[in-house]
């Protein structure tokens, strides 16, 4: 039986990548095409009066459509019902969708874009978090007697910590392309994480049964969250000028609208308050988290969720408090971005353990070692960790890999002359796989494998490979699982008409739930072609093959799914938010090496160690291509990328003004896995995709406070923002 | 309103001639009269590298070349770096490497390596860092983008 | 892409005569096109606003980089690449070598050109401070005949230059430099590469003499002959610095915009002076 999981195995779309043939959306046509644009508010708040349709523009030849030529419901489908796809009359925020134009030619239509002026009476907007008093939701986590710590406390430490907005970039921007027809239902292909997000979204919106609803997704050039739920707006709007005009229509954003008008990730404030005893244990933990939701909810509830439940850090503390709140502002709604609240509140606990360290007369390393959790602990929420679990050690691994205490002494010396500051950094951190608490069991994703007559095997899920490999780790696992060949197996196009509902591309869950839903449709495959007596306990993949061929020539299609179980061990109480958040947590210790020239207060990060503990490594070229990719875009998010607000719109909406790392500004970054399976992820694997975001941020400004001894509690670290903190 | 060229130019080493407008972008060219969507739009401002092509041995952004500067142009795309089915050795070392996550920035990359290696053979790390960071990546964290680069140097 | 293309009219013409007959027929008509990374990234996002293009690239003329016993003459056509690869004015002319380096990623090296650079005139160009510290000479050519203007005094405020509406940069001419100059240029953008400049420095320094200019820092690149002024022949030392910083500061007028501040720009104009004054 051949050995597939664990190899790096190619990957399964990898050739047509190379070589130029993989077709995204906008490589897509269809004949009678017609192009689609949207026209956005351009202020922050107010109401619409009237819409004015002005210049030299042939309007005869052009599709428009409002809120009035909604079918159904002007209502986004997603946790609370409060984003029209269209304004109607009142305008929450600026780039707000008001209608929609298509015409045949994309330059004509852009040409159009520009003739169209909205009347809007503007209205007094709230632009940030700290000014709204709007709560789109609220979290409350209580573990053991915080009041009455404080009293026995031998120190108590004070910190505020903010984060700013993210944008994805993403290399591919959103688009979709379209048809619908009041009879025959709607078809939508595109660049996508979840169809059936988009399903949902369309049916809604249209009013059609599920089965009139299509959704493809196509190669999709990056997400990281930002095609989690953004894509059922654009679909949607495509859709909608198809079902208008009869014909196919293809909507790509340009990069600028791209960037002002969809989801980022979640600006924050933290404020803590820590107790700790004179042996430096920690005693108590009064954490206060509040995240910027934009104008409508969307995701806001469940990225505040996850943010709230990391909020505490890898440490075992008996006495808790998490207050948590979205915020609601005029500004463009913010959504799901790798790491998902995560990063922003696992930034706060990690400095914010630096400075009671430094309070408290302790090294980070010492004072973290005494505050670690162990198996037989419980996190905020209460859940036991029921593995074993060595976080002092991954710590060692990471200090050694990056000669942390040598560089740490050598740089002391050589700061004292030199013109270039260095510092080194760490970060302890874990990040839960999977949707929190109750979330996979509302779900209840299927997914499933099939045997074609031709012999082959086909991965049925409506996983979206988005650059993280999903094709080729699910082929992987079905393969295991089998006992065949890699290459026998191929990935069906997540398409909803043909696929299962295996939940959403997001959460870290692609591997260890869906894959695992794989492994055992697979396992039932296997035994119903040996209880057909067509394979033997030991087969080759010929005989594999052949056995296939047969079923399906004797019996027909051979399908088969799994669905979801819950572990029998997981309780999680939602409405007290108390128990077991996540099936699993991958740890992690992560540590940044930096340079700050004091000519011209630039950081640069010249090396990086990631260590982490993730179950069970299925591709190991592509797990640390996920690490990797996530280091770099956290690194991003650390010293180089800045949304710039100017009247609640995006000021730099473009690639020259808003600044991602290139390869000249990326360090080498090494990266470890270490494997501890878990029993419930398909041979022991948990979930890595968002692990990597939530280390880098604080190592950094760790690595920076080493460098320049002061503390910087804020994301991003501009060079200006050191400059102005030397003074 | 401007009047309609022909340009003439060599592509993928075939020659072909086209009609467009003088400032149709050679993005656009190659993509839409061509059918040649390998070629990616990532920006449409010379800052991702994803349009990026060989033209005359040289890398440029094919979203800044207006189709008239391209005419009598010797242009290499990705789709002309592979022979058929078979994959170029950097095309090949970046699939062994896992040098491609999502793949949109996948075409430019690779010409930019192209572009290197024609000129250095062997580059060190920090040459193939300068030498791609007009390629804008988001998924890879480039690191083994440059350990594919250095396979195909070797 | 936010222009409709069908609007823009684009002419090559085959020789210099020409160029200029057409721009002495209908001047301030035709905008003049070279590598286009300008003009194109003003196109795609809706700001061009010359409909009328003038293709440049046929024009030998522009081209070429031509050594003489006195000077280095190079063409207004001449790319950031070919800079790089020229050897010898790598070795004579260094920071517009390490300028040239510095200025997008090889994409944009290999098209852009250094009379694009110098007739967009931004603020932030980072060729333009070499140019001033080697004092460089600027070619411009009309039907009228051919001028020479210094480049220390060819922009005139944001965006304005000593250009009249029917002529051409033709060449950048740099006098040789004799022996005994330390070069030093340092660029500072928000990346290592692709990154418009928030402060740009160029110094070149010998016994007797200094010279410094700036960009980013001021309406148009600056030279800083009160802050030379003051350092010239004169001893290095803690004090001269700082006074020489004072100095600088008041040759110099940054604002806060999109990619820095004001403050920033200042204190990093005064160290790089810094360090400028004790490298070389």
């Amino acid at each position: 039986m051949p050995c597939v999981v664990g190899r790096s195995v190619a990957r399964k779309e990898g050739r047509r990548k190379l070589s130029g043939q993989a077709r995204y959306v906008d490589d897509l046509s269809l004949p009678g095409l017609v192009h689609g644009v949207t026209i956005r508010s351009a202020v922050p708040r107010g109401r619409l009066r009237d819409i004015r349709f002005g210049g030299d523009i042939p309007w005869d030849e052009f599709t428009v459509v409002t809120a009035a030529d909604i079918p159904a419901e002007n209502s986004v489908a997603s946790i609370l019902a409060d984003q029209p796809f269209l304004v109607e009359s009142e305008i929450r925020h600026a780039e707000e969708p008001v209608l929609l134009l298509a015409h045949p030619d994309r330059d004509m239509l852009e040409k159009a874009r520009r003739a169209v002026e909205l009347d809007v009476e503007p209205l007094p907007a709230v632009l940030s978090m700290d000014a709204s008093g709007d709560v789109i939701q609220s979290y409350q986590i209580e573990k053991g007697d915080v009041d009455a710590a404080w009293e026995q406390a031998h120190l108590i430490v004070e910190g505020e910590y903010r984060t700013g907005a993210q944008e994805h970039l993403y290399i591919e921007p959103n688009g979709v392309l379209a048809v619908a027809a009041p009879q025959e239902g709607v078809t939508v292909w595109g660049s996508m994480q979840c169809p059936y997000y988009v399903h949902k979204a369309l049916v809604r919106l249209f009013g059609l049964p599920d089965d009139k609803v299509c959704v493809i997704q196509c190669e999709t050039g990056g997400g990281f969250g930002g095609k989690e739920d953004y894509p059922s707006i654009i679909a949607g709007h495509a859709a909608l000028l198809a079902w208008k005009s009869g014909r196919p229509v293809k909507m790509v954003y340009d990069r600028a609208e791209d960037m002002a008008a969809t989801t980022k990730r979640h600006p924050s404030r933290t404020r803590h308050r820590t107790a700790i005893t004179g042996d430096g244990k920690l005693l108590a933990m009064e954490i206060d988290f509040s995240i910027d939701g934009g104008a409508y909810a969307t995701l806001s509830p469940v990225v505040l969720s996850r943010g709230t439940i990391h909020a505490a850090g890898p440490y075992n503390c008996l006495n808790v408090r998490i207050r948590s709140r979205a915020m609601a502002t005029n500004t463009p709604p913010n959504g799901a971005f790798r790491g998902f609240g995560a990063p922003q509140s696992l930034f706060a606990i990690e400095r914010q353990m630096d400075r009671v360290a430094r309070a408290a007369g302790l090294s980070p390393e010492e004072f973290r070692r005494r505050n670690f959790l162990a198996e037989g602990d419980a996190t905020a929420t209460g859940q036991v960790i029921r593995e074993k679990l060595d976080l002092g050690g991954l710590m060692d691994r990471a200090f050694q890999l990056s000669d942390y205490h040598a560089r740490r002494e050598r740089f002391a010396r050589q700061n004292r002359e030199s013109s270039v500051k260095r510092g080194i950094g760490f970060a302890c951190f874990m990040h839960g796989a999977g949707f929190t608490g109750s979330g996979e069991r509302t779900l209840a994703s299927v997914a499933g494998v099939e045997a074609t007559s031709a012999g082959r095997v086909r991965v049925l899920a409506a996983s979206a490979e988005i650059g993280q490999g999903a094709n080729t780790v699910l082929a992987q696992i079905a393969a295991e699982a089998l006992g065949i060949d890699y290459d026998l197996v191929d990935v069906a196009p997540p398409d909803t008409a043909a696929v299962p509902n295996s939940g959403p591309t997001v959460a870290s869950r692609t591997t260890m739930v869906v894959g695992k839903l794989i492994e055992s449709a697979a396992i039932g495959l296997k035994k119903t072609l040996m209880a057909a007596g067509l394979l033997g306990e030991v087969y080759s993949t010929r005989q594999f093959r052949a056995a296939c061929r047969d079923y399906v020539a004797l019996y027909g299609p051979l399908r088969s799914f799994s669905q979801y179980q819950a572990p029998p061990d997981i309780r999680w109480d939602d409405e007290r938010f108390r128990g077991d958040a996540y099936g699993a947590f991958a740890w992690a210790v992560y540590v940044a090496q930096v340079a700050v020239d004091m000519v011209t207060y630039e950081t640069r990060v010249e090396d990086f160690v990631a260590v982490q503990e993730v179950g069970r490594v299925v591709n190991p070229v592509l797990a640390a291509g996920q690490i990797e990719g996530g280091v770099a875009q956290a690194i991003g998010w650390a010293l180089y990328e800045n949304v710039v607000w100017r009247d609640g719109r995006m000021a730099n909406a473009r690639m020259t003004d808003y600044l991602v790392p290139t390869a000249a500004d990326t360090p080498p970054i090494r990266v470890v896995f270490v494997e501890n399976g878990y029993p419930h992820g398909p041979s022991g694997a948990k979930g890595i995709g968002e692990l990597p975001m939530d280390g880098p941020a604080p190592a950094i400004a760790g690595a920076i406070e080493n460098a320049l001894g002061i503390a910087v509690d804020r994301l991003p670290i501009l060079p200006e923002t050191l400059e102005q903190a030397l003074g | 309103m401007a009047e309609k060229i022909e340009i003439r130019f060599r592509v993928n080493g075939e020659d072909r001639a086209v009609r467009c407008w003088p400032m149709s972008r050679l993005l656009d060219v190659l993509r839409r009269e061509l059918g040649l969507t390998g070629v990616k739009e990532g920006c449409g401002e010379g800052e991702c590298g994803a349009c990026a092509v060989l033209m005359d041995g040289e890398l440029v952004n094919s979203c800044l070349i207006p189709a008239a500067q391209a005419d009598g142009a010797d242009i290499l795309t990705v789709e002309g770096l592979s022979a058929g089915e078979e994959l170029h050795p950097i095309q090949q070392a970046f699939l062994e490497e896992g040098g491609a996550q999502c793949g949109i920035c996948t075409p430019g990359m690779v010409l930019a390596a192209k572009n290197l290696l024609d000129r250095n053979p062997a580059p060190e790390e920090r040459e193939i860092r300068e030498a791609l960071a007009g390629n804008l990546c988001r998924c890879t964290g480039y690191v083994k983008i440059v350990d594919a680069v250095r396979r195909a140097g070797r | 892409m936010r222009s409709f293309a069908p609007d823009y009219e684009l002419r090559t013409p085959g020789a210099l005569a020409e160029a200029l007959a057409l721009l002495a027929h209908e001047p301030g008509q035709w905008k003049p096109m070279a590598g286009g990374t300008d003009l194109m990234a003003l196109f795609e996002a809706g700001r061009l606003e010359s409909k009328r293009l003038l293709n440049l690239q046929r024009l030998g003329e522009l081209k070429g980089i031509e050594i003489s016993e006195g000077q280095v003459s190079i063409g207004a056509l001449t790319t950031y690449s070919e800079i790089r690869r020229h050897a010898e004015l790598a070795r004579e002319f260094p920071l517009l070598a390490q300028a040239a380096r510095e200025t997008g990623g090889v994409a944009i090296q290999n098209r852009g050109t250094l009379g694009g650079n110098i007739v967009n005139a931004s603020p932030a160009g980072d060729s333009l401070p070499p140019l001033l510290v080697y004092e460089a000479e600027l070619e411009l050519v009309s039907a009228r005949g051919a001028r020479r203007v210094a480049y220390a005094v060819f922009h005139r405020g944001y965006r304005l230059m000593d250009l009249a509406a029917d002529e051409l940069l033709a060449r950048i001419h740099l006098p040789r430099l004799g022996a005994g100059w330390r070069h030093y240029y340092r660029k500072v953008g928000g990346r290592r590469a692709q990154a418009i400049s928030k402060v740009c420095f160029a110094g070149l320094l010998r016994s007797d003499s200094v010279r410094i200019a700036l960009g980013a820092v001021a309406p148009t690149p600056v030279r800083c002959y009160r802050t030379e002024a003051l350092l010239s022949g004169r001893q290095s030392s803690g004090d001269l610095i700082r006074a020489a910083r004072d100095e600088l500061q008041r040759e110099i007028s940054p604002i806060d915009d999109m990619r820095s501040t004001e403050r920033y720009r200042r204190r990093v104009a005064g160290n790089l002076l810094e360090e400028f004054l004790r490298a070389v």
